[in-house]
Protein backbone atom coordinates (compact mmCIF):
# COMPACT_ATOMS: atom_id res chain seq x y z
CA UNK A 1 0.00 0.00 0.00
CA UNK A 2 1.22 3.42 -0.88
CA UNK A 3 1.41 6.04 1.84
CA UNK A 4 -0.08 8.43 -0.69
CA UNK A 5 -3.68 8.68 -1.69
CA UNK A 6 -3.09 8.40 -5.43
CA UNK A 7 -5.46 8.97 -8.30
CA UNK A 8 -5.03 8.94 -12.06
CA UNK A 9 -7.43 11.83 -12.66
CA UNK A 10 -4.60 14.38 -12.78
CA UNK A 11 -3.76 16.09 -16.07
CA UNK A 12 -0.73 18.18 -15.15
CA UNK A 13 1.87 18.96 -12.51
CA UNK A 14 3.07 22.48 -11.80
CA UNK A 15 6.24 23.05 -9.81
CA UNK A 16 7.24 26.43 -8.38
CA UNK A 17 10.64 27.22 -6.93
CA UNK A 18 12.94 30.08 -6.10
CA UNK A 19 16.15 30.52 -4.14
CA UNK A 20 17.53 27.13 -3.14
CA UNK A 21 15.27 25.10 -5.42
CA UNK A 22 17.59 24.38 -8.32
CA UNK A 23 19.11 21.28 -6.76
CA UNK A 24 15.72 19.87 -5.79
CA UNK A 25 14.37 20.44 -9.29
CA UNK A 26 17.31 18.74 -10.97
CA UNK A 27 17.04 15.79 -8.54
CA UNK A 28 13.39 15.38 -9.42
CA UNK A 29 13.93 15.73 -13.17
CA UNK A 30 16.80 13.23 -13.13
CA UNK A 31 14.94 10.57 -11.15
CA UNK A 32 11.64 10.36 -13.04
CA UNK A 33 10.88 7.46 -15.37
CA UNK A 34 11.97 8.34 -18.91
CA UNK A 35 8.40 7.93 -20.15
CA UNK A 36 6.77 9.92 -17.34
CA UNK A 37 3.19 10.57 -18.44
CA UNK A 38 1.99 13.90 -17.16
CA UNK A 39 3.18 17.26 -18.43
CA UNK A 40 5.38 19.03 -15.89
CA UNK A 41 5.27 22.82 -15.90
CA UNK A 42 8.09 24.58 -14.08
CA UNK A 43 7.89 28.16 -12.92
CA UNK A 44 11.20 29.08 -11.34
CA UNK A 45 12.43 32.53 -10.41
CA UNK A 46 15.25 33.45 -12.72
CA UNK A 47 17.22 36.41 -14.00
CA UNK A 48 14.92 38.58 -16.07
CA UNK A 49 17.42 39.57 -18.70
CA UNK A 50 19.21 36.31 -19.30
CA UNK A 51 17.27 34.44 -21.95
CA UNK A 52 19.69 31.59 -22.54
CA UNK A 53 21.43 29.01 -20.40
CA UNK A 54 18.86 28.11 -17.76
CA UNK A 55 16.84 25.67 -19.82
CA UNK A 56 20.08 24.03 -20.97
CA UNK A 57 21.33 23.71 -17.39
CA UNK A 58 18.10 22.00 -16.36
CA UNK A 59 18.10 19.75 -19.41
CA UNK A 60 21.56 18.33 -18.71
CA UNK A 61 20.31 16.45 -15.66
CA UNK A 62 16.76 15.85 -16.76
CA UNK A 63 15.37 12.57 -18.10
CA UNK A 64 13.97 14.53 -21.02
CA UNK A 65 14.70 17.93 -22.51
CA UNK A 66 13.18 20.91 -20.76
CA UNK A 67 11.61 23.38 -23.18
CA UNK A 68 10.48 26.99 -22.90
CA UNK A 69 7.11 27.02 -24.62
CA UNK A 70 6.11 29.49 -27.27
CA UNK A 71 2.98 31.54 -26.82
CA UNK A 72 -0.13 29.41 -27.64
CA UNK A 73 1.90 26.20 -27.81
CA UNK A 74 -0.22 23.17 -26.91
CA UNK A 75 0.52 21.39 -23.62
CA UNK A 76 1.54 17.83 -24.44
CA UNK A 77 1.75 14.72 -22.30
CA UNK A 78 5.13 13.75 -21.03
CA UNK A 79 6.80 17.08 -21.72
CA UNK A 80 8.69 19.29 -19.29
CA UNK A 81 8.14 23.02 -19.72
CA UNK A 82 9.88 26.00 -18.16
CA UNK A 83 8.54 29.56 -17.85
CA UNK A 84 10.73 31.76 -20.10
CA UNK A 85 12.71 34.73 -18.77
CA UNK A 86 10.81 38.02 -18.36
CA UNK A 87 7.41 36.53 -19.25
CA UNK A 88 4.60 35.22 -17.09
CA UNK A 89 3.62 31.70 -18.11
CA UNK A 90 -0.16 31.25 -18.09
CA UNK A 91 -2.27 28.22 -18.85
CA UNK A 92 -5.02 29.00 -21.30
CA UNK A 93 -8.39 27.29 -21.53
CA UNK A 94 -8.05 24.62 -24.20
CA UNK A 95 -4.72 23.44 -22.80
CA UNK A 96 -2.31 25.81 -24.44
CA UNK A 97 0.23 28.12 -22.91
CA UNK A 98 -0.19 31.86 -23.07
CA UNK A 99 2.58 34.27 -22.26
CA UNK A 100 2.25 37.70 -20.75
CA UNK A 101 4.52 40.68 -20.13
CA UNK A 102 2.18 42.27 -17.62
CA UNK A 103 3.34 43.83 -14.33
CA UNK A 104 5.67 41.88 -12.10
CA UNK A 105 3.83 40.02 -9.40
CA UNK A 106 5.54 39.47 -6.03
CA UNK A 107 8.48 41.25 -7.65
CA UNK A 108 8.69 38.40 -10.10
CA UNK A 109 8.21 37.79 -13.81
CA UNK A 110 7.65 34.90 -14.24
CA UNK A 111 5.49 34.81 -11.14
CA UNK A 112 4.70 31.41 -9.64
CA UNK A 113 1.32 32.67 -8.40
CA UNK A 114 0.26 33.52 -11.95
CA UNK A 115 1.27 30.14 -13.37
CA UNK A 116 -0.40 28.24 -10.52
CA UNK A 117 -3.53 30.38 -10.58
CA UNK A 118 -4.09 30.05 -14.33
CA UNK A 119 -3.29 26.33 -14.20
CA UNK A 120 -5.84 25.87 -11.41
CA UNK A 121 -8.43 27.79 -13.44
CA UNK A 122 -7.92 25.48 -16.43
CA UNK A 123 -7.23 22.10 -14.82
CA UNK A 124 -9.40 22.57 -11.69
CA UNK A 125 -9.23 19.41 -9.53
CA UNK A 126 -6.99 17.67 -12.05
CA UNK A 127 -3.87 19.60 -11.09
CA UNK A 128 -1.01 18.88 -8.71
CA UNK A 129 0.93 21.88 -7.38
CA UNK A 130 4.37 21.45 -5.85
CA UNK A 131 6.15 24.34 -4.15
CA UNK A 132 9.86 24.12 -3.31
CA UNK A 133 12.43 26.24 -1.47
CA UNK A 134 12.29 30.01 -1.89
CA UNK A 135 12.84 33.34 -0.17
CA UNK A 136 9.59 35.17 -0.86
CA UNK A 137 5.85 34.56 -0.73
CA UNK A 138 5.29 33.93 -4.43
CA UNK A 139 3.33 30.72 -4.97
CA UNK A 140 1.38 30.77 -1.71
CA UNK A 141 -1.73 32.30 -3.25
CA UNK A 142 -1.41 30.06 -6.27
CA UNK A 143 -1.36 27.00 -4.01
CA UNK A 144 -4.51 28.29 -2.35
CA UNK A 145 -6.16 28.62 -5.78
CA UNK A 146 -5.22 25.00 -6.55
CA UNK A 147 -6.67 23.83 -3.26
CA UNK A 148 -9.82 25.95 -3.68
CA UNK A 149 -10.46 24.30 -7.05
CA UNK A 150 -9.97 20.81 -5.69
CA UNK A 151 -6.40 20.10 -6.80
CA UNK A 152 -3.61 18.50 -4.79
CA UNK A 153 -0.98 20.57 -2.96
CA UNK A 154 2.54 19.48 -2.00
CA UNK A 155 5.29 21.54 -0.40
CA UNK A 156 8.91 20.68 0.09
CA UNK A 157 9.51 19.99 3.77
CA UNK A 158 10.60 23.38 5.19
CA UNK A 159 13.18 21.51 7.30
CA UNK A 160 14.91 20.43 4.12
CA UNK A 161 14.61 23.77 2.30
CA UNK A 162 17.61 26.00 1.96
CA UNK A 163 15.17 28.88 2.44
CA UNK A 164 11.79 27.93 3.88
CA UNK A 165 9.85 31.20 3.44
CA UNK A 166 8.00 30.08 0.35
CA UNK A 167 6.66 26.69 1.49
CA UNK A 168 5.84 28.13 4.90
CA UNK A 169 3.88 31.00 3.34
CA UNK A 170 1.82 28.47 1.40
CA UNK A 171 1.27 26.37 4.51
CA UNK A 172 0.01 29.42 6.38
CA UNK A 173 -2.43 30.36 3.63
CA UNK A 174 -3.99 27.08 2.61
CA UNK A 175 -4.31 23.39 3.30
CA UNK A 176 -1.31 21.38 2.15
CA UNK A 177 -1.92 17.73 1.31
CA UNK A 178 1.65 16.53 1.65
CA UNK A 179 4.80 18.00 3.16
CA UNK A 180 7.62 16.00 1.63
CA UNK A 181 11.37 15.85 1.24
CA UNK A 182 12.63 15.87 -2.36
CA UNK A 183 13.22 12.10 -2.21
CA UNK A 184 9.62 11.58 -1.16
CA UNK A 185 8.35 13.90 -3.88
CA UNK A 186 10.18 11.68 -6.38
CA UNK A 187 8.65 8.60 -4.78
CA UNK A 188 5.22 10.21 -5.02
CA UNK A 189 5.64 11.02 -8.70
CA UNK A 190 7.01 7.57 -9.54
CA UNK A 191 4.09 5.87 -7.82
CA UNK A 192 1.61 8.25 -9.40
CA UNK A 193 3.02 7.55 -12.84
CA UNK A 194 2.33 3.81 -12.43
CA UNK A 195 -1.39 4.56 -12.43
CA UNK A 196 -1.25 5.85 -15.99
CA UNK A 197 -1.49 3.27 -18.74
CA UNK A 198 1.40 3.58 -21.10
CA UNK B 1 -5.82 38.74 -7.88
CA UNK B 2 -5.87 38.42 -4.11
CA UNK B 3 -9.44 38.12 -3.01
CA UNK B 4 -11.80 37.68 -5.88
CA UNK B 5 -12.26 35.33 -8.75
CA UNK B 6 -14.53 35.51 -11.75
CA UNK B 7 -16.26 32.84 -13.77
CA UNK B 8 -16.09 32.50 -17.54
CA UNK B 9 -19.78 33.27 -17.93
CA UNK B 10 -19.21 36.70 -16.36
CA UNK B 11 -16.21 37.35 -18.60
CA UNK B 12 -18.43 36.56 -21.61
CA UNK B 13 -21.09 38.99 -20.38
CA UNK B 14 -18.45 41.70 -20.18
CA UNK B 15 -17.08 41.09 -23.68
CA UNK B 16 -20.60 40.98 -25.11
CA UNK B 17 -21.58 44.26 -23.51
CA UNK B 18 -18.39 45.98 -24.63
CA UNK B 19 -18.86 44.70 -28.16
CA UNK B 20 -22.46 45.79 -28.36
CA UNK B 21 -22.20 49.14 -26.66
CA UNK B 22 -18.68 50.28 -27.51
CA UNK B 23 -17.83 48.31 -30.68
CA UNK B 24 -14.61 46.91 -29.27
CA UNK B 25 -14.22 43.17 -29.61
CA UNK B 26 -12.39 41.32 -26.84
CA UNK B 27 -14.08 37.96 -27.45
CA UNK B 28 -10.92 36.50 -28.94
CA UNK B 29 -8.50 37.79 -26.36
CA UNK B 30 -6.51 35.15 -24.46
CA UNK B 31 -8.76 34.29 -21.57
CA UNK B 32 -5.99 33.77 -18.99
CA UNK B 33 -4.73 37.33 -19.19
CA UNK B 34 -8.08 38.97 -19.96
CA UNK B 35 -9.47 37.45 -16.76
CA UNK B 36 -6.62 38.88 -14.72
CA UNK B 37 -7.04 42.33 -16.27
CA UNK B 38 -10.73 42.26 -15.33
CA UNK B 39 -9.88 41.16 -11.79
CA UNK B 40 -7.36 43.98 -11.64
CA UNK B 41 -9.98 46.53 -12.67
CA UNK B 42 -12.40 45.13 -10.09
CA UNK B 43 -9.73 45.53 -7.44
CA UNK B 44 -8.62 49.04 -8.53
CA UNK B 45 -12.17 50.39 -8.71
CA UNK B 46 -13.41 48.32 -5.79
CA UNK B 47 -16.14 46.52 -7.71
CA UNK B 48 -17.20 43.75 -5.36
CA UNK B 49 -18.71 41.72 -8.18
CA UNK B 50 -18.79 41.38 -11.95
CA UNK B 51 -22.32 42.78 -11.89
CA UNK B 52 -21.09 46.09 -10.48
CA UNK B 53 -18.46 46.39 -13.19
CA UNK B 54 -21.04 45.58 -15.86
CA UNK B 55 -23.42 48.19 -14.46
CA UNK B 56 -20.73 50.86 -14.52
CA UNK B 57 -19.82 49.99 -18.11
CA UNK B 58 -23.48 50.25 -19.06
CA UNK B 59 -24.20 53.51 -17.30
CA UNK B 60 -20.99 55.49 -17.53
CA UNK B 61 -19.55 56.03 -21.00
CA UNK B 62 -16.69 58.13 -19.68
CA UNK B 63 -15.49 55.13 -17.71
CA UNK B 64 -14.83 53.20 -20.89
CA UNK B 65 -11.52 54.94 -21.78
CA UNK B 66 -10.20 54.01 -18.37
CA UNK B 67 -11.45 50.48 -18.89
CA UNK B 68 -9.55 50.18 -22.19
CA UNK B 69 -6.44 51.53 -20.51
CA UNK B 70 -6.56 48.93 -17.79
CA UNK B 71 -7.47 46.02 -20.07
CA UNK B 72 -4.43 46.53 -22.24
CA UNK B 73 -1.07 45.60 -20.79
CA UNK B 74 1.25 48.57 -20.88
CA UNK B 75 4.37 47.21 -19.28
CA UNK B 76 7.37 47.62 -21.51
CA UNK B 77 10.96 48.74 -21.48
CA UNK B 78 13.39 50.47 -23.85
CA UNK B 79 15.62 48.12 -25.80
CA UNK B 80 13.85 45.05 -24.41
CA UNK B 81 15.93 42.09 -25.68
CA UNK B 82 19.06 44.09 -26.53
CA UNK B 83 20.30 41.37 -28.90
CA UNK B 84 17.20 41.98 -31.04
CA UNK B 85 18.00 45.67 -31.33
CA UNK B 86 21.56 44.81 -32.38
CA UNK B 87 20.15 42.53 -35.08
CA UNK B 88 17.94 45.38 -36.25
CA UNK B 89 20.85 47.81 -36.42
CA UNK B 90 23.45 45.46 -37.85
CA UNK B 91 21.38 43.44 -40.33
CA UNK B 92 17.70 44.22 -40.83
CA UNK B 93 17.83 47.98 -41.38
CA UNK B 94 21.03 47.94 -43.50
CA UNK B 95 19.30 45.35 -45.68
CA UNK B 96 16.23 47.50 -46.16
CA UNK B 97 18.40 50.49 -47.05
CA UNK B 98 20.23 48.52 -49.74
CA UNK B 99 17.22 49.02 -51.96
CA UNK B 100 15.59 52.17 -50.63
CA UNK B 101 16.61 55.64 -49.59
CA UNK B 102 13.92 55.80 -46.96
CA UNK B 103 12.43 53.39 -44.48
CA UNK B 104 8.85 53.14 -43.27
CA UNK B 105 8.24 51.60 -39.88
CA UNK B 106 5.06 50.67 -38.01
CA UNK B 107 5.03 50.10 -34.27
CA UNK B 108 1.82 48.09 -33.97
CA UNK B 109 0.75 48.34 -30.33
CA UNK B 110 3.27 50.97 -29.25
CA UNK B 111 2.01 51.30 -25.68
CA UNK B 112 3.77 54.05 -23.70
CA UNK B 113 6.32 54.58 -26.46
CA UNK B 114 9.48 52.99 -25.07
CA UNK B 115 9.98 50.97 -28.23
CA UNK B 116 9.42 54.02 -30.42
CA UNK B 117 12.09 55.97 -28.56
CA UNK B 118 14.42 52.97 -28.74
CA UNK B 119 13.95 52.89 -32.50
CA UNK B 120 14.50 56.63 -32.83
CA UNK B 121 17.71 56.43 -30.80
CA UNK B 122 18.92 53.51 -32.93
CA UNK B 123 18.16 55.35 -36.17
CA UNK B 124 19.75 58.55 -34.92
CA UNK B 125 22.94 56.68 -34.04
CA UNK B 126 22.92 55.17 -37.53
CA UNK B 127 22.57 58.68 -38.93
CA UNK B 128 19.31 57.90 -40.72
CA UNK B 129 16.61 59.22 -38.41
CA UNK B 130 15.62 61.78 -41.06
CA UNK B 131 15.14 58.99 -43.61
CA UNK B 132 12.58 57.20 -41.47
CA UNK B 133 8.83 57.57 -41.53
CA UNK B 134 7.45 56.04 -38.37
CA UNK B 135 3.86 55.34 -37.45
CA UNK B 136 3.07 54.24 -33.91
CA UNK B 137 -0.40 52.97 -33.08
CA UNK B 138 -2.26 51.72 -30.06
CA UNK B 139 -5.84 50.92 -29.11
CA UNK B 140 -5.50 52.99 -25.94
CA UNK B 141 -5.84 56.80 -26.28
CA UNK B 142 -4.55 57.47 -22.79
CA UNK B 143 -1.33 55.56 -23.36
CA UNK B 144 -0.77 57.23 -26.74
CA UNK B 145 -0.78 60.61 -25.01
CA UNK B 146 1.79 59.25 -22.62
CA UNK B 147 3.93 58.01 -25.49
CA UNK B 148 3.79 61.44 -27.18
CA UNK B 149 4.75 63.13 -23.96
CA UNK B 150 7.82 60.93 -23.45
CA UNK B 151 8.05 61.22 -19.69
CA UNK B 152 9.23 58.14 -17.81
CA UNK B 153 10.00 57.33 -14.22
CA UNK B 154 13.66 57.51 -13.30
CA UNK B 155 13.38 54.06 -11.77
CA UNK B 156 12.53 52.57 -15.17
CA UNK B 157 15.37 54.51 -16.77
CA UNK B 158 17.88 52.42 -14.81
CA UNK B 159 16.65 49.29 -16.54
CA UNK B 160 16.39 51.10 -19.87
CA UNK B 161 19.98 52.25 -19.56
CA UNK B 162 21.17 48.73 -18.74
CA UNK B 163 19.42 47.48 -21.86
CA UNK B 164 20.96 50.30 -23.90
CA UNK B 165 24.42 49.33 -22.69
CA UNK B 166 23.78 45.69 -23.62
CA UNK B 167 22.55 46.91 -26.99
CA UNK B 168 25.99 48.54 -27.32
CA UNK B 169 24.65 51.94 -28.25
CA UNK B 170 27.19 54.37 -29.65
CA UNK B 171 26.51 57.23 -27.32
CA UNK B 172 25.64 57.78 -23.72
CA UNK B 173 22.05 56.95 -22.84
CA UNK B 174 21.86 60.09 -20.72
CA UNK B 175 22.20 62.20 -23.86
CA UNK B 176 18.63 61.31 -24.79
CA UNK B 177 16.77 62.66 -21.79
CA UNK B 178 16.94 65.22 -19.05
CA UNK B 179 15.82 64.77 -15.49
CA UNK B 180 13.04 67.16 -14.48
CA UNK B 181 11.18 66.93 -11.18
CA UNK B 182 12.23 63.32 -10.68
CA UNK B 183 11.07 62.31 -14.17
CA UNK B 184 13.02 61.46 -17.27
CA UNK B 185 11.95 63.79 -20.05
CA UNK B 186 12.91 62.36 -23.42
CA UNK B 187 14.46 64.49 -26.16
CA UNK B 188 11.36 65.30 -28.20
CA UNK B 189 13.31 65.85 -31.45
CA UNK B 190 13.70 62.06 -31.52
CA UNK B 191 10.03 61.66 -32.34
CA UNK B 192 9.61 64.58 -34.77
CA UNK B 193 9.04 62.10 -37.59
CA UNK B 194 6.71 59.85 -35.64
CA UNK B 195 2.99 59.93 -36.19
CA UNK B 196 0.99 58.53 -33.28
CA UNK B 197 -2.47 57.20 -34.09
CA UNK B 198 -5.29 55.42 -32.37
CA UNK B 199 -5.77 52.05 -34.03
CA UNK B 200 -7.30 48.72 -33.04
CA UNK B 201 -5.39 45.79 -34.50
CA UNK B 202 -8.49 43.62 -34.23
CA UNK B 203 -11.03 45.75 -36.08
CA UNK B 204 -8.83 48.31 -37.77
CA UNK B 205 -8.28 48.18 -41.52
CA UNK B 206 -5.00 48.02 -43.41
CA UNK B 207 -4.02 51.69 -43.74
CA UNK B 208 -0.54 51.72 -45.24
CA UNK B 209 2.43 49.67 -46.41
CA UNK B 210 5.68 49.37 -44.50
CA UNK B 211 9.23 48.09 -44.81
CA UNK B 212 9.26 47.02 -41.18
CA UNK B 213 6.53 46.17 -38.69
CA UNK B 214 7.26 45.69 -35.01
CA UNK B 215 4.53 43.90 -33.13
CA UNK B 216 6.35 42.41 -30.19
CA UNK B 217 4.48 40.89 -27.27
CA UNK B 218 1.18 42.31 -28.45
CA UNK B 219 -0.48 39.28 -30.01
CA UNK B 220 0.27 37.15 -26.93
CA UNK B 221 -2.92 38.68 -25.52
CA UNK B 222 -4.96 37.22 -28.39
CA UNK B 223 -6.12 33.67 -28.94
CA UNK B 224 -4.86 31.74 -31.94
CA UNK B 225 -7.78 32.62 -34.23
CA UNK B 226 -7.32 36.28 -33.63
CA UNK B 227 -3.55 36.02 -34.05
CA UNK B 228 -4.24 34.52 -37.45
CA UNK B 229 -6.50 37.38 -38.47
CA UNK B 230 -4.12 40.06 -37.25
CA UNK B 231 -1.16 38.39 -38.95
CA UNK B 232 -3.03 38.45 -42.25
CA UNK B 233 -3.38 42.21 -41.88
CA UNK B 234 0.29 42.54 -40.98
CA UNK B 235 1.15 40.58 -44.10
CA UNK B 236 -0.99 42.91 -46.19
CA UNK B 237 0.59 45.93 -44.56
CA UNK B 238 4.10 44.91 -45.58
CA UNK B 239 5.83 45.55 -48.89
CA UNK B 240 7.12 42.39 -50.49
CA UNK B 241 10.46 41.60 -48.80
CA UNK B 242 9.46 43.74 -45.85
CA UNK B 243 10.18 42.57 -42.31
CA UNK B 244 7.90 41.56 -39.45
CA UNK B 245 9.20 41.26 -35.91
CA UNK B 246 7.34 39.57 -33.07
CA UNK B 247 8.27 38.86 -29.43
CA UNK B 248 11.07 36.45 -28.56
CA UNK B 249 8.65 33.73 -27.41
CA UNK B 250 6.03 34.22 -30.10
CA UNK B 251 5.95 32.15 -33.25
CA UNK B 252 4.45 32.22 -36.73
CA UNK B 253 4.57 28.39 -36.97
CA UNK B 254 0.89 27.91 -36.32
CA UNK B 255 -0.48 30.70 -38.44
CA UNK B 256 -2.16 30.11 -41.79
CA UNK B 257 0.10 32.43 -43.73
CA UNK B 258 3.38 31.14 -42.29
CA UNK B 259 4.43 30.03 -45.77
CA UNK B 260 4.37 33.62 -46.99
CA UNK B 261 7.24 34.48 -44.69
CA UNK B 262 10.74 33.16 -44.19
CA UNK B 263 12.62 33.20 -40.93
CA UNK B 264 15.48 35.67 -41.04
CA UNK B 265 16.53 35.28 -37.42
CA UNK B 266 14.77 32.68 -35.31
CA UNK B 267 16.31 33.72 -32.01
CA UNK B 268 15.10 37.32 -32.42
CA UNK B 269 11.91 36.37 -34.30
CA UNK B 270 12.57 38.40 -37.42
CA UNK B 271 10.52 37.31 -40.45
CA UNK B 272 10.58 38.46 -44.05
CA UNK B 273 7.57 38.53 -46.36
CA UNK B 274 8.42 36.61 -49.52
CA UNK B 275 4.99 36.13 -51.11
CA UNK B 276 2.05 38.44 -51.65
Amino acid sequence: MSRFNLDNKYKAIVIGGSAGSFQGITQILSALPADFSLPIILCLHRLKHVRNGFVEALSIKSIKPVVEPYDKEGIKKGKVYLAPANYHLCIELGNTFSLSTEEMYNNSRPSIDITLDTAAYTFKDKLIGILLSGANRDGALGMKRIKDRGGLTIIQDPEECMIDTMPNAAKNLTEIDYTLKVKEIIQFLVELDKLYFK
Amino acid sequence: MDRQDIEISDLRRITELVKEQYRYDFTNYAMSSFRRRILRIMELYKFGSADLLIKRLKDDKSFFDEFISEITVNVTEMFRDPSFWRELRDNVIPNILLNHNTISIWHAGCSSGEEVFSMAILLKEMGILNKAKIIATDIDKVILDKAKLGHYSMKNMELNEKNYIRFEGKGSFKDYFTEQNGKAVMDKTLIDNVSFREHDLVQGVVFNKFDLILCRNVMIYFNQNLQNEVLKKHHESLFKYGYLVIGSKESLIWCEIANKFIVVNNEEKVYKKIKD
